[in-house]
């Protein structure tokens, strides 16, 4: 038999899990990038794997502070983001697209690499970073919370850091665009020689806007390890993709829409796996003879099929308003 | 600007006396804003603009005419820094602008719009009214996040771009996106947005192309209208009446090169610009037709369009 009630639960634990924080965080530097300046990066998983690295290396071969972790994380990050603009930001969007894809790859294929294995542990990853972060916890050892959203103090302590991050960064970015700033980042996304034009300088702006966003996706990033450990597998393009999916199925031009597509998106994949599993288990789909790796797989085609669908009968997302941002201009 | 300025009705008053000396192609002007020299940029062998020297007279509307691939919207991208010239120098109100990028081009006051309308299409009316102002504090990404800096400049912006679109009659429209306007009204946002950073000379690329004849009259009133104002305009354009009825003085592009500029009506009884425009052959370029020449100038103007 399959127990729906579980399902149910597990998939609740995601609306509050600091994945979906760190997702939603992602999906708001890259709606900074791609809805409101129009930059198509596509690169967002090359800015989480700095936010990682930077601060997993910085914590376990250098003994930093976890305040200094982050600002050596930040600050590669802004590193990665002029690296990546100065070539690529004065010519057409689509090299800007080709540049962030390639350099992300390479990001990760330098942390694979066994030569800096006694840094970066090479295919297995990092782990044992976490101490500085629960040693900041005030909350006292225990059980906290009811039902599914049972957790001990580091979860929660986690889950409250991870969603005052985004909080402010919601903040932030929801000023940014209601300013003259925001008008000029907009402006440039509809057409770049016409804000030439008028006085301002377009490639300073869409520098700012590369970093800024970059700098979301690496704290992001920071946020994604701290319930698991650092794997340079997760850092493949699928990552940057899963973040645009949640991207336009919030809507891209919008500021909580990054936040309740993450929500949906986690709390629909893990309803869809945990169904596909049990059913499986249950013999549902043994009249074309799925196997439990085949169930556990089938939840990405289902996601597949779920982004094809949005983009075609609602681009706006979720939030978004259908005259402001159409997808892909 | 003053705000009850009304636009001029029936003959525009003309300045005469722009120019010293005889006049021919490059003749020296009583007062030039622009004094351009040697410029040149090639596209592969084809040389679209070779100005050996050209002045444009202040405070007086001048018209950039001349057949189709004659280098007039490249020598417009070369002037305000939207294109690199391979060779030449010039100078506005005195400054040389060669190599400077096109946004320090506009702060200094130089403000142009485009062949293909750029409207912001979703960004409001009022948003790209805005988007033109110069100096705006809000504009830094740092003093963004305090609003208290910039509020009052913000709404100072607001009350001038509220005068401008009343002017140019789009205040029923300024909450809607631009994308909802028609052609002439885009052109007519364009060019009151380009006025919110209060030029000293004002760049056309063919306002009238694409407009409505209903509104043809309300954009010449417009364009006539900043030159009371003490502006600048220099404008291409290919509508010969409209060119007559308001320029001060033509200059006139063939093959990249000026071959005849003065006043409307003597450089229309120019026989060179009579044989381009009036003529039996209305469609070919002056001087020499060679089909090869004409081919490549096809291919250049279409790549005009596109940028």
């Amino acid at each position: 038999m399959v127990d729906f009630w579980q399902i149910i639960q597990n998939a609740a634990v995601e609306i509050i899990s600091p994945t979906t924080a760190a997702y939603a965080l992602a999906a708001l530097g890259l709606a900074i990038h791609f809805g409101f300046t129009g930059l198509i990066n596509f690169g967002q998983a090359g800015f989480m794997a700095i936010g990682a690295y930077g601060y997993g290396i910085s914590t376990l071969t250098f003994h930093f502070p976890v305040w200094g972790a982050v600002l050596v994380g930040v600050g590669g990050s802004i590193v990665f983001a002029l690296i990546l603009g100065i070539p690529t930001l004065r010519l057409r969007a689509d090299y800007l697209a080709i540049v962030t894809i390639a350099a992300s790859e390479i990001l990760r294929l330098v942390f694979t690499t066994n030569t800096l294995d006694f840094v970066t542990g090479s295919a297995d990853g990092l782990s044992g970073y976490k101490g500085g972060f629960a040693a900041l916890n005030p909350i006292p050892k225990g059980t906290y919370g009811f039902g599914p959203f049972t957790m001990n103090e580091y979860d929660l302590w986690l889950r409250i850091v991870a969603w005052v991050i985004v909080a402010i960064a919601i903040l932030l970015a929801w000023q940014l665009m209601r300013s003259p700033w925001g008008r000029v980042i907009k402006g440039i996304r509809e057409d770049e020689d016409a804000v030439r034009a008028l006085g301002k300088n377009v490639y300073f702006y869409k520098m700012q806007s590369l970093i800024l966003g970059g700098v979301f996706g690496t704290i992001a990033g920071m946020i994604f390890i701290l319930p698991r450990a650092i794997v340079p597998a997760n850092y493949a393009t699928t990552l940057t993709f899963f973040i645009y999916t949640i991207l336009l199925l919030g809507g891209a031009a919008t500021i909580f829409g990054p936040v309740a597509g993450s929500i949906i998106f986690w709390v629909v994949l893990s309803a869809v796996s945990g169904f596909i599993a049990r059913a499986q288990a249950a013999g549902w789909f043994d009249f074309i003879g799925m196997s439990s790796v085949q169930a556990g797989q089938s939840r990405f085609i289902i996601v597949g099929i779920v982004l094809m669908l949005l983009v075609i009968f609602r681009p706006q997302g979720i939030f978004g308003n259908k005259k402001e941002l159409a997808f892909v201009k | 600007m003053s705000s009850d300025a009304k636009p001029t009705r029936g003959a525009p008053v003309k300045s005469i006396n722009l120019h010293v000396g005889e006049i021919e192609p490059g003749v020296a002007k009583v007062d030039a804003i622009i004094v351009a020299d040697n410029v040149t940029r090639t596209f592969g062998g084809l040389t679209a603009v070779d100005v050996a020297h050209v002045e444009i007279p202040r405070n007086a509307i001048t018209a950039l005419i001349g057949p189709n691939g004659a280098g007039k919207t490249t020598f417009f991208n070369l002037l305000t820094g939207f294109d690199k010239p391979d060779t030449g120098t010039w100078t506005f109100l005195g400054k040389s602008l060669a190599g400077i990028p096109s946004f320090k081009v506009a702060r200094l006051g130089q403000v142009r719009t485009f062949q293909l309308t750029k409207a912001l299409s979703l960004l409001t009316v009022l948003d790209n009214m805005k988007l033109g102002a110069k100096g705006q504090k809000g504009e830094n990404m740092f003093a963004a996040l305090l609003p208290w800096l910039w509020r009052k400049q913000e709404e100072e912006i607001e009350a001038k771009a509220i005068v401008l679109l009343e002017k140019f009659k789009l205040d029923t429209k300024s909450e809607d996106f631009a994308a909802s306007l028609s052609g002439g009204q885009r052109k007519l946002l364009e060019m009151a947005r380009a006025l919110m950073s209060d030029p000293t000379l004002v760049m056309l690329d063919e306002p009238m192309a694409g407009v409505n004849p209903a509104l043809t009259q309300s954009l010449l009133d417009h364009i006539l209208d900043l030159k009371t104002q003490g502006m600048t305009v220099l404008f291409v354009e290919h509508d010969m009446q409209m060119v007559r009825h308001i320029a001060d003085w033509v200059i006139v592009m063939a093959e990249g090169k000026i071959v005849a500029e003065g006043p409307p009506d003597a450089v229309m009884a120019n026989p060179a610009v009579i044989d381009a425009y009036l003529g039996s052959h209305h469609d070919q370029d002056l001087g020499e037709d060679d089909p090869e020449t004409i081919h490549a100038m096809k291919e250049l103007l279409d790549a005009d369009d596109e940028s």
